[in-house]
């Protein structure tokens, strides 16, 4: 090299100069590629990143504060977190501005009620609507916001509207005033529940009638007696779709069937409060399943509905610890189940329920936090601390997703016991998305399982044979015959496995049993007969060639045994081995199942262990088996004591590389298996794998969601898992070589 | 036999066996697909099946169809699905899965049929199968020709080919206006409203340059109006002849030749002529466009998007592969860097495909192409131009994922090459860069191309990332046409591979598509078994030849 430089020296500076440039530009070039692995890793890392991200609550910038003098009810926020509203007391709906770095500013107010309120109440945050109560009449009250492009720029103009009407409705008996009040509007279902003064509860239905003339409708209502002597009252809830009525008394929860108004019944009645603490509040979380309770020892417990063998039971689900004291409210989302909770001190804590999870917590100062209100998208947030109004910004992009819920059980919504479960999508907004990683990794390893078991003990006696056994001519022609397997692209491997194989193991699953039993035996027999046939036969087929004698016989005994598996079927299982599988055995049958996989990966895997253990095996120097030959070893001793322990760490590496492969493989498990994500090592049943479910859920999944990103997780995982099968037998591989170099 | 056992000898046969079972499942396999994939052009005969109208469950006495399958059913599970077997003893039965086609007029068009429920079966001559643009095979018996009207009743075999081929040819110039002509007009209206569109983001668009684009806009629907009055006429004059058919019913049916595109008579041919229409029906396979939901039809559209995307992504792959090589052979020492590089390329190598399809649609598609649209085609938005896969995108993750399979090839094929050839020139005075220009790259050009063509090839047999970043089912241009840029990288494009997965699994008949499906990866795996037989052919020679330069 020193040489070479002296003589360039001498020569012109430019092709010295090109010739370093060559240098410079190749170096460059070579190190792309440890470039573009490292990009792959950091970019997968970043896209997954901000999925562990914990929630940030802060005041906005700029919007300073507002001082209110009158009691608020309730506030609220419109879609775009550009207009905020609060009901009163006195019976007025404020909308005030919001907007960049100013002010928040009174908008408009509207005299929603001019009659003192007793009671108020607000529906489910999607179903958007309020109640005031006066009396023995009730009033629905809606904010709406009319979006219009005046100049091309959206304007946003707050209304209020009315959905019964101005007029007030009565809805209890006449000389009883309402004290409390719950209520749910779904589409054309409408509930009422309200407790008295007296101590009364009523449900009410209404129904609407329209005046052909004047097209106006008129509603009436339809009022039942529920329960009486109800005192002590601490919540009163109901389900968005009209069908329970929650009622906490004195730490007694009341749970009332109303999906039949004719029928009312209680479902459960059941203490609620912890050990030696009261309830506080109860709030319904998103989807209205669960019921969240607070306790004045700063307990938040969570309850829903479980099936058991008893029947539906009312179940304490988990539990929230906060050091809070005086909880005076709990506010769900809209559509997830992330949920905020607020105090007499001003505190403020934001949970999430699936994964069980503090989220954030902060203290805003002395004062309570009287009302908090939660924009549609859950980005901003309004709050009344003291007398002031103030607005939050919220970043929680994705509460679902933390260490927790991702690999540890969860008790889902409406599920019996906690449970690893993959569902990420459903057709309704506030469905709780399960996104445990565990069944659909259990899934990979088991089709990786099941690969190997198939693979490595032909691959490997393959390759012993081919780099030991077989005559040199012969290995010319077989080794890349079983190498071509791997260039097959594996959407055919995956195509014949689902639509051709996995109908005909259905059919002939005796018959394939059988086939494994066949294989070894026939083999074993016609070696046996070889032994004993005549040398004039066995001087006819050179040495090396018994793989090609054996090709009739196995395809004979492959035959036999398809042929012999109906009358087995016949025999042992009454004609129906599936039937006998299912009711007997009981264990469930897919046709696209776990061994149809390991067949078919098997065969994807086979050419990758095949090749370099056979290369390790041919490479073992050759004195080392000559000696062992020469010391009077059998040919059989010399290759399991000798040769296989020098070729050990190349068949291992090799085993890792097909396991590698094995792990990522796409195309074959999506269209072998049925893609349930279940966990069950049963061999007659499907599963679904990391890569299967990138490649079912990504190309419908939202951009930048928490579902695009655990995907991207999904892809990470499968990232490293493979990196570092790869690196372990890359090093594995490289000692060898080094190991033959020396010797 | 003790001592057999001892000497090993058994064991040794366990592995050969092993050896066969690869074999043959290799060839099998290979076989297999072949052999499935390419009956699907062979004209099978057409049979007509007199059934005994006394049996349960049959409506109908004269069922015409191809056999499409047979199989041997015990006699009790039939039993137990609720077949009615009167005095029939036998164990098993025999039973076929028939396409009679048809399929505006039958329920089904597949069923089985028992053969004990078979009176007669024959194949009886000039049954014509007529391939359809619609509603799949029909077969029947001819009965009329109407050619401009006049009912024609004789000759009719060569009155039909005729008839036939006057409307071929009118529906191809109908095919032509759709989609050279009309195509055309509709891209350049479409260029139009986006140049406006982006005049007007860049607070540009005077009124001159307005009118002028809507003058432009006129002139181009005018054009419009013009072609769409041709192709309403030559739709007429294609839909003017019809033919009479007797199904299988025993109606005569009358079949709109614009809707016919071949009728054949299987039961005629001879062999000669089976192989005339098993030649022809693979040529149209290869070229024609798919049809009723790809499953009828050719894959022209799935050949010509795989084998574009695979050579831009050759273009891509190859300087990048090479120049790695070269920097691992020829420049980078024994260090760690080296080391890592070289971890580097086998982890390349091993990380699933699918993984590469995830990294390409956030990376490419999203922020690249995200950014891409926001820089040079903002008039476009929403609608992204880049910002979605596309046949760029898809080059580009396969190129990252053949990049190693290009660098261990070329790698191979330098180290191949005697140090001798090396010396020998630096010691001639040139520079290292001039050896490799001149001397090394030149000698090794083999090995690259062996590299190359393996990395095509497995490129070409890629599905999973292909699915994430810019596959479709059925896309609806070329990524290649007659409008200007002619080129068009970002459309989205349709793939072997992935062909062979929608049609076989997403597919409302699987059954009418399966033989489709086997042709398709018969079509792939010969071409990928082709260009891998390159490869090492390539390779082999390569090393026989530096064998004899280095004695």
């Amino acid at each position: 090299m020193s040489k070479n430089k002296a003589i360039t020296v001498s020569t012109s500076p430019w092709r010295t100069f090109k010739d370093k440039l060559a240098q410079y530009s190749v170096t460059t070039g070579g190190c792309l590629v440890l470039v573009a692995l490292l990009l792959i890793f950091f970019y997968l890392l970043y896209v997954v990143e901000p999925v562990f991200h914990g929630a940030e609550v802060a005041p906005r910038a700029g919007t300073g504060t507002y001082t209110v003098q009158q009691n608020t009810l309730a506030l609220g926020m419109e879609e775009q977190s550009e207009i905020a509203y609060q009901f009163e007391q006195t019976g007025i709906l404020k909308f005030y501005q919001i907007e960049e770095s100013k002010a928040l500013a009174p908008l408009r107010q509207v005299t929603v009620l001019s009659e003192p309120v007793q009671a108020f109440a607000y529906s489910a945050p999607h179903q958007n609507t309020y109640l005031y109560a006066s009396g023995r009449s009730i009033l629905f009250v809606r904010p709406e916001f009319k979006i219009s492009y005046p100049d091309n720029v959206r304007q946003i103009t707050p209304e209020v509207s009315y959905p019964m009407g101005r007029t007030l409705i009565p809805v209890v008996p006449e000389g009883e005033q309402i004290q409390h009040v719950a209520f749910a509007w779904d589409e054309d279902q409408i509930g009422v529940a309200s407790i008295t003064e007296a101590g009364n509860a009523y449900f009410s239905t209404f129904e609407g009638e329209e005046n052909f003339m004047t097209g106006e409708i008129t509603w009436s209502s339809d009022s039942q007696k529920i329960a009486e002597k109800v005192s002590g009252t601490q919540a009163l809830l109901m389900a968005p779709n009209v069908g329970r009525v929650f009622l906490i008394a004195k730490n007694q929860l009341q749970v009332f069937d109303t999906r039949d108004v004719d029928d009312i019944s209680t479902l459960y009645q059941l203490p609620v409060n912890e050990m030696s603490a009261n309830v506080l509040t109860a709030s319904l979380l998103s989807g209205a399943n669960s019921i969240l309770i607070a306790n004045d020892n700063g307990m938040i417990s969570q309850w829903f509905e479980v099936n058991e063998e008893s029947g539906r039971q009312l179940k304490e689900i988990r539990r929230f610890e906060t050091n809070m004291t005086g909880i005076n409210g709990i506010y769900p989302e809209f559509f997830r189940k992330t949920f905020f909770v607020t105090s007499e001190n001003g505190q403020l804590s934001a949970f999430h329920t699936t994964n069980h999870a503090e989220l954030w917590q902060g203290d805003l100062g002395d004062t309570p936090i009287r009302h908090l209100g939660i924009s549609p998208r859950s980005d901003t947030l309004i709050l009344q601390d003291g007398n002031q109004l103030k607005v939050f910004d919220v970043a929680n992009e994705h509460p679902e997703v933390s260490w927790e819920a991702l690999w540890s059980e969860i008790w889902y919504e409406g599920y019996q016991t906690p449970a690893y479960t993959w569902q990420s999508t459903s057709a309704s907004d506030d469905f709780e998305p399960k996104f445990s990683l565990v069944p659909i990794s259990f899934g990979t390893m088991k089709a990786a399982f099941y690969a190997m078991l198939f693979s490595v003990p032909i691959a490997i006696a393959a390759a012993i044979y081919t780099a030991y056994f077989m005559s040199s001519g012969m290995r010319k022609v077989v080794k890349p015959t079983i190498e071509i397997m791997e260039a097959l692209p594996t959407v055919i491997l995956g195509f014949l496995a689902g639509l051709w194989l996995a109908p005909i193991m259905e059919n002939h699953l005796p018959g394939v049993v059988l086939l494994l039993l066949a294989l070894p035996i026939s083999t074993l027999s016609a070696a046996l007969l070889w032994h004993y046939a005549s040398p004039a036969v066995k001087n006819k087929v050179p040495e090396g060639w018994d793989a090609i004698v054996l090709i009739p016989v196995v395809l004979i005994a492959g035959a036999i045994a398809l042929g012999l598996g109906p009358i087995f079927e016949e025999l042992l299982f009454d004609g129906n081995v599936r039937e006998f599988i299912t009711n007997d055995l009981g264990i469930d049958y897919s046709q696209r199942n776990a061994l149809v996989v390991g067949i078919a990966m098997g065969f994807a895997v086979i050419p990758t262990i095949f090749s370099i253990t056979e290369d390790a095996i041919f490479s073992v120097p050759k004195h080392l088996s000559n000696g062992s030959l020469a010391l009077g070893a059998t040919r059989w001793q010399t290759l399991t004591r000798v040769v296989l322990l020098t070729a050990s760490p190349g068949i291992f590496s090799a085993v890792m590389m097909g396991l590698g492969r094995a792990v990522g493989e796409t195309m074959i498990v999506l269209m072998a298996t049925g893609n349930t994500p279940i966990m069950d090592w049963n061999i007659f049943q499907g599963m679904r794998t990391l890569s299967a479910n990138i490649a079912v859920e990504m190309p419908e999944s939202e951009v930048g969601s928490s579902h695009y990103r655990i995907l991207f997780l999904a892809a990470f995982v499968l990232f490293i898992f493979t990196f570092l099968f790869n690196t372990v037998a890359e090093f594995v591989r490289q000692r060898l070589r080094d190991k033959y170099s020396s010797l | 036999m003790q001592q057999w056992f001892k000497s090993g000898s058994p064991w040794i046969w366990m592995t050969a066996g092993a050896v066969s079972i690869s074999l043959i499942s290799v060839i099998g396999l290979l076989s297999l697909i072949a052999w499935r994939g390419l009956s699907f052009f062979w004209p099978s005969p057409v049979h007509e099946f007199q059934m005994k109208v006394n049996q349960h469950a049959i409506t109908q006495q004269t069922i015409i169809g191809e056999i499409y399958d047979r199989e041997t059913i015990p006699t009790s599970q039939l039993r137990s699905a609720g077949v009615h077997l009167d005095g029939y003893r036998e164990e098993t039965a025999t039973r076929y899965l028939v396409k009679t086609g048809n399929r505006e007029f039958v329920e089904l068009d597949f069923r089985w049929i028992l053969a004990h429920d078979i009176e007669q079966m024959q194949t009886p001559e000039g049954m014509a199968v007529f391939e359809r643009t619609q509603n799949g095979n029909f077969y029947g018996y001819l009965v009329a020709v109407s050619r401009d009207g006049n009912l024609i009743k004789n000759d009719l075999q060569n009155m039909l080919s005729d008839v036939l081929e006057r409307t071929s040819s009118i529906n191809e110039q109908l095919y032509d206006l759709q989609h050279d002509e009309i195509g055309r007009i509709n891209y350049q209206i479409e260029k139009l409203r986006l140049k406006q569109r982006a005049l007007e983001i860049n607070n540009d668009l005077t009124e001159d340059k307005r009118q002028k684009i809507e003058a432009d806009v006129q002139a181009l629907k005018q054009e419009y109006a013009v072609l769409e009055k041709q192709l309403f006429a030559l739709r007429d004059e294609s839909a003017r002849d019809y033919v009479v058919v007797k199904d299988m019913r025993g109606k005569e049916v009358q079949l709109n030749l614009s809707q016919v595109l071949d009728v054949y008579y299987p039961n005629d041919m001879s062999f000669f002529g089976k192989i005339g229409h098993f030649f022809a029906q693979l040529g149209k396979f290869i070229t024609d466009e798919p049809r009723e939901a790809n499953t009828e039809g050719g894959v022209f559209p799935a050949i010509f998007g795989t084998v574009f995307m695979v050579m831009l992504m050759a273009v891509i792959v190859t300087p990048f592969g090479v120049v790695a090589a070269i920097y691992l052979h020829e420049y980078a020492g024994n260090h760690s860097v080296t080391k890592i590089i070289r971890i580097a390329v086998i982890n390349l190598a091993g990380v699933p495909s699918v993984v590469y399809g995830v990294f390409g649609l956030g990376f490419f598609v999203y922020m690249l192409g995200g950014s891409l649209d926001k820089l040079f085609y903002p008039e476009a938005l929403p609608t992204p131009t880049f910002g979605t896969p596309g046949v760029i995108w898809s080059a580009l993750t396969l190129a990252i994922l053949t990049l190693p399979v290009v660098i261990v090839s070329t790698e191979e094929g330098l180290s191949r090459i005697p140090s001798s050839v090396r010396q020998g020139s630096l010691a001639l005075g040139a520079t290292k860069a001039e050896t490799l220009w001149r001397i090394v790259i030149p000698m090794a050009s083999p090995a690259i191309m062996t590299g190359l063509i393996l990395a095509v090839a497995r490129a070409a047999g890629e599905v999973a990332p292909l699915m994430l970043v810019g596959v479709v089912k059925l896309a609806p241009t070329l990524p290649v046409d007659g409008n200007f840029p002619f080129v068009h990288v970002d459309r989205k494009f349709m793939h072997l591979g992935f062909h062979i997965y929608d049609v076989g699994f997403q597919s409302p008949n699987i059954e009418a598509a399966r033989p489709l499906v086997y042709a398709t990866a018969f079509l792939l795996v010969s071409v990928i078994v082709a260009l891998n037989m390159t490869a090492i052919g390539i390779r082999n020679h390569l090393r026989e030849r530096f064998r004899a330069l280095e004695q």
